[in-house]
């Protein structure tokens, strides 16, 4: 599956997701429902730099309320989503949302050669007797 | 007695009931920053605490960058 797939998949699934990107450690993106990007990518590495510096420790989901809406951001290894809802979101649903559509796009598989088909094994010569 | 008593109870009900309402109300829409970590642990943020007060402005910041504000 495709980032671009992964993404559509999740707004189809929830209805709660306003927007979401799939993006990297560098910030590079991968995937998104937002016409221009880069500002919502770059708020949310901001975000998420805060976020570091309020306390140690590897970071994995970040939620953030608002009165307006809330942010949610979900990382794997090197690779994020992001995606904003409206308030008082269902918060486990989102989070298990965006950890599917995270998932699904870490598997896109890479493009390869078809692999040839196996052959069909040969038929047994009839023995000899057999036209005796 | 009783016939007096009882609007005087029931008008005393009803504000109980609506403080009850307007503080499960505002409660819950509090604004607050939940952080959850590799090793399992959480740790959530609620407006007033210094953490939060930088983190809520680059969550909206967010939220305004996605609706194009």
């Amino acid at each position: 599956m495709t980032a671009e797939q992964a993404l559509a998949d999740l707004t189809e699934i929830s209805s709660q997701v306003e927007a979401a990107a799939l993006f990297d450690a560098n910030g590079t993106v991968a995937a998104s429902t937002l016409a221009e990007s880069e500002p919502f990518v770059r708020a949310v590495q901001d975000l998420l730099a805060a976020a570091a510096e309020a306390r140690q420790g590897s970071l994995n989901q970040l939620e953030a309320s608002t009165l307006t809406g809330s942010v949610f951001v979900v990382r794997d290894g090197d690779s994020y989503i992001a995606a904003t809802t409206g308030p008082e979101p269902t918060v486990a649903l989102v989070f298990y949302d965006l950890k599917t559509a995270l998932r699904a796009a870490a598997l896109e598989p890479a493009p390869k050669k078809a692999a040839p088909r196996p052959r069909a094994p040969k038929k047994k010569q009839e023995a000899d007797g057999d036209a005796a | 007695m009783r016939r007096r008593l009882l609007p005087l109870l029931a008008l005393l009900g009803a504000w109980a009931a609506g403080i009850a309402l307007l503080r499960r109300t505002t409660g819950r829409r509090r604004e607050r920053v939940d952080l959850y970590f590799e090793d399992g642990s959480m740790q959530s943020l609620s407006n007033g605490a210094p953490e939060a007060a930088r983190l809520l402005p680059l969550a909206r910041a967010a939220l305004d960058a996605a609706r194009g504000g």
